[in-house]
C-alpha cells in the first residue's frame, strides 16, 4: 500500500511536468495542425536557461526560483515566436507534411545547435538548486514522503495550467484562438487576425515549456546534455494525443494519466517503464480514436 | 547510341554494371576505402528504405513516421535465423547464401505481418492516426527487443555473420526498387494515386481504399523488413537504439527532401543525404549544425523536393511498351 501510493505520488510529480508540455503541443496542434517536434528542444532551452540564469537572479533578486522560471518563461516564449515567424510561416499555406519536416529540421538543428562548445556545450551539468529540497514524511505508518520540490512541481503547473485556462477561456485573443482552431478561414473573415493567434499559441506553448524545463532541472538536479528534451517531449505529446490532441483540459488529463502509468510500471521494470505509454496510446486510440477527451469530427463531402 | 535509346531496359543495365565496375576499380585502386565502400551500401539500403517509404506516404497519400520499427523486426528476425538457430557463421558460402536469401525474405515477411497489425485497425481511419500508430508501434517494437532476453535486450545482438557485400546490396536495390516501380506503374499504383489525391473520389470510383491501403502499407514493411536483415548483415552488430524513432525520422527526411512523389526523388534524397554529412565531415561538429538548416532551406524554398514530381528517364516505362499496352 505505501508502495503503491509512493508510486502515485511520483507518477503525479511527472505527470506535473508532462502536462506543461503537452498543452503546448495541443495548442500548436488545435491551431495550427502541425506536430511541433522542437517543441521539445524549448523545453531542454528552458531548462539551460534555469541553469545559466539562476545565479545571476539570485544574485540581482536575493531568492533565485521565481525570477529564473519568469526569466526563462520570456526567453522560451520569445524563441517559439522567432521559430514560428521563421521557419513555420513561410510554409503556412504550403503541404502540412513539409511543415512537419522542417519542424523535425528545427529541431534537429537547435539540439545541435546548443550541444556546440560556444552554446550550452555537450557536457553534463548539475543544476543549480533553485530550492532547499526537504523531505516533509506523512503522518501514519505507511513510511511515505513527500519532497517540497513535489509540491512545487505541482503547484507551479497546477498556477499555470489554471492561468492559461483563464487566458484561454476569458481573453479576447483566447476567444479568438478558439475560433481559429474551429475554422481557420471562417475566423480571418470575421477580422480575426491569423498571424497575431498563431504566433500567441507558439509563444505561450513555448513559455509553458519552459517553465517545464525549470521544473525538471529543479526535479532531477541535473541536465545530461542539449539532447535532453527528446523523451520527455515524446512522452508528453503522446499524452496529448491521449486527451485529445488540441483539446486543453485533454492534454492535463492525458499527461498525468502518462506520469502515473510510468511511473507504476518503472518500478516493475525500467524498459517496461518506457514503452508503457505508447501501449496505453494504442489501445485508447483503438477505442477511442480521436482521444479521451477529443471530439469526433465527421467527414465531410 | 540510337540502339541504346531505342533499348533503354539494356542502356539502364549497361549503366549500372559501369557503376558497379567504377566503384570496384576505384576500391581496388585505393581511391575508396572499406569506409566508402561500408558508406556506399548504406546508400542502397536507405535507398530501398526511403522508395518504400515512399509508396505510403508520397503515392498513397498516408503518413507513416515509424517505419524504421519495421525494419527493426526484419533485422532481429533474419539476424536470429543466420546467427542463432543455424549457426551459418560457420557454413561455407554456398550453404551460408542460401540461408541469408531465406533469413532476409523471413525478416520481410515478419515485418510484413508486424505491418499488417498495425495497419489493419489504424487505415481505416482518417488523419492522422496512422502517423501516431506507427509512430508509437516503432517504439513499441523497440521496448519489446529491450525486454526480449533472447534477443540480446538492451545489449544489443552481435556476431551476425557479415553477408551483405557490395554486390549483394547491388542486387538487392536494384531488384527491390525494380519490383516497387512496378508496382506503382500498374493498376494498383493508379488506384493509390487516386486515394492519394481524393480519397471520396476513389471510394466512388470503385477503389476498395482501405484495402488498398493496407496492403500497400503491408508491402512497404515487407521492404522495410528486408532492408533490415541486409542491414543487419552489414553492421554485424544490432541494437534496439539502432531503430529508434530518430531512425524513422531519417527516412522521413531523406524522402520529402528528395521529393515524395517521385521514386527518383526517393533514391536521390538518400544518396544525397547519407553523403552529405560525410562530405562534411571536415566541418566537424558544424555539420550537424548546416545539415538541418539545409534542409529547412529547402523546405522553404523547394517544398515539393529536389526532384518534384519529376522522374529520371530510366525509371519511367519506355515509350514503345506504354503505347502497346495502352493498344
Amino acid at each position: 500500500m505505501g508502495q503503491f501510493l509512493q508510486q502515485l505520488i511520483n507518477g503525479i510529480q511527472i505527470g506535473s511536468i508532462y502536462a506543461l508540455i503537452a498543452l503546448g503541443y495541443t495548442m500548436v496542434y488545435g491551431i495550427v495542425k502541425l506536430i511541433n517536434f522542437a517543441h521539445a528542444d524549448i523545453f531542454m532551452v528552458g531548462a539551460y536557461m534555469g541553469f545559466f540564469l539562476a545565479p545571476v537572479m539570485a544574485k540581482i533578486f536575493g531568492g533565485a526560483f521565481i525570477p529564473t522560471i519568469i526569466a526563462a518563461m520570456l526567453i522560451t516564449g520569445l524563441l517559439g515566436f522567432v521559430m514560428e515567424k521563421l521557419a513555420y510561416r513561410p510554409l503556412r499555406y504550403k503541404s502540412r507534411l513539409s511543415a512537419l519536416i522542417t519542424a523535425l529540421g528545427v529541431s534537429i538543428f537547435l539540439e545541435n545547435f546548443c550541444a556546440m562548445p560556444f552554446v550550452f556545450g555537450p557536457t553534463f551539468r548539475k543544476f543549480p538548486d533553485l530550492i532547499v529540497a526537504k523531505n516533509i514524511p506523512i503522518p501514519g505508518n505507511l513510511g511515505l514522503s513527500i519532497s517540497n520540490v513535489l509540491l512545487l512541481d505541482v503547484g507551479v503547473s497546477v498556477f499555470l495550467m489554471v492561468l492559461l485556462f483563464w487566458f484561454v477561456n476569458k481573453t479576447l485573443i483566447g476567444k479568438q484562438m478558439r475560433a481559429v482552431s474551429f475554422d481557420k478561414p471562417t475566423a480571418s473573415l470575421m477580422g480575426i487576425n491569423i498571424d497575431v493567434v498563431i504566433s500567441t499559441a507558439f509563444i505561450v506553448g513555448a513559455a509553458l515549456a519552459g517553465a517545464g524545463g525549470i521544473l525538471y532541472g529543479t526535479t532531477y538536479g541535473m541536465l545530461a546534455s542539449p539532447f535532453l528534451g527528446i523523451w520527455p517531449g515524446m512522452k508528453a505529446f503522446i499524452a496529448a494525443v491521449l486527451g485529445g490532441i488540441g483539446n486543453i483540459p485533454g492534454a492535463v488529463l492525458g499527461a498525468y494519466i502518462m506520469g502515473i502509468s510510468e511511473a507504476f510500471a518503472t518500478s516493475v521494470n525500467s524498459n517496461l517503464g518506457y514503452g508503457i505509454a505508447f501501449a496505453i496510446l494504442i489501445g485508447i486510440l483503438l477505442i477511442r480514436p480521436s482521444g479521451l477527451l477529443g471530439k469526433f469530427v465527421p467527414e465531410k463531402v | 547510341m540510337t540502339f541504346l535509346r531505342a533499348h533503354r531496359t539494356i542502356a539502364t543495365v549497361i549503366a549500372f554494371v559501369l557503376v558497379y565496375a567504377i566503384i570496384k576499380v576505384l576500391n581496388r585502386a585505393g581511391i575508396l576505402n572499406a569506409y566508402y565502400i561500408q558508406l556506399i551500401m548504406l546508400v542502397g539500403i536507405n535507398i530501398v528504405m526511403t522508395v518504400s517509404l515512399g509508396m505510403v506516404n508520397g503515392f498513397t497519400g498516408q503518413f507513416s513516421i515509424g517505419h524504421a520499427g519495421f525494419m527493426a523486426v526484419g533485422a532481429y528476425t533474419s539476424a536470429m535465423i543466420t546467427t542463432v538457430w543455424l549457426h551459418a557463421t560457420t557454413a561455407n558460402p554456398w550453404v551460408g547464401y542460401p540461408v541469408f536469401i531465406v533469413a532476409i525474405l523471413a525478416g520481410g515477411l515478419m515485418a510484413a505481418g508486424a505491418g499488417y497489425l498495425v495497419g489493419a485497425p489504424s487505415l481505416r481511419l482518417k488523419g492522422d492516426y496512422l502517423a501516431i500508430v506507427t509512430l508509437c508501434a516503432n517504439e513499441l517494437i523497440r521496448t519489446v527487443i529491450r525486454v526480449t532476453d533472447v534477443l540480446g535486450g538492451p545489449r544489443g545482438l552481435g556476431g551476425i555473420p557479415k553477408f551483405t557485400t557490395l554486390e549483394v546490396v547491388f542486387v538487392f536495390a536494384i531488384v527491390s526498387v525494380v519490383l516497387m516501380r512496378n508496382y506503382l506503374f500498374s493498376s494498383h499504383g493508379r488506384s493509390m494515386k487516386a486515394i492519394r489525391d481524393s480519397e471520396i473520389a476513389a471510394e466512388a470510383t470503385g477503389i476498395n481504399t482501405t484495402k488498398q491501403k493496407v496492403f500497400v502499407f503491408v508491402f512497404s514493411a515487407f521492404f522495410a523488413g528486408v532492408s533490415g536483415g541486409v542491414f543487419a548483415h552489414l553492421l554485424q552488430f544490432i541494437h534496439p537504439d539502432n531503430f529508434s524513432f530518430m531512425k524513422s525520422l531519417e527516412y522521413l527526411i531523406y524522402l520529402y527532401i528528395g521529393g515524395a512523389e517521385s521514386i527518383s526523388g526517393a533514391i536521390v534524397g538518400p544518396v544525397i543525404f547519407t553523403l552529405l554529412p560525410e562530405l562534411m565531415r571536415s566541418l566537424q561538429s558544424w555539420r550537424m549544425v548546416i545539415y538541418p538548416l539545409i534542409l529547412i532551406l529547402t523546405m522553404i524554398f523547394r517544398t515539393e523536393g529536389i526532384m518534384g514530381l519529376k522522374e529520371f528517364s530510366f525509371i519511367l516505362i519506355p515509350q514503345r511498351q506504354r503505347k502497346e499496352a495502352t493498344a
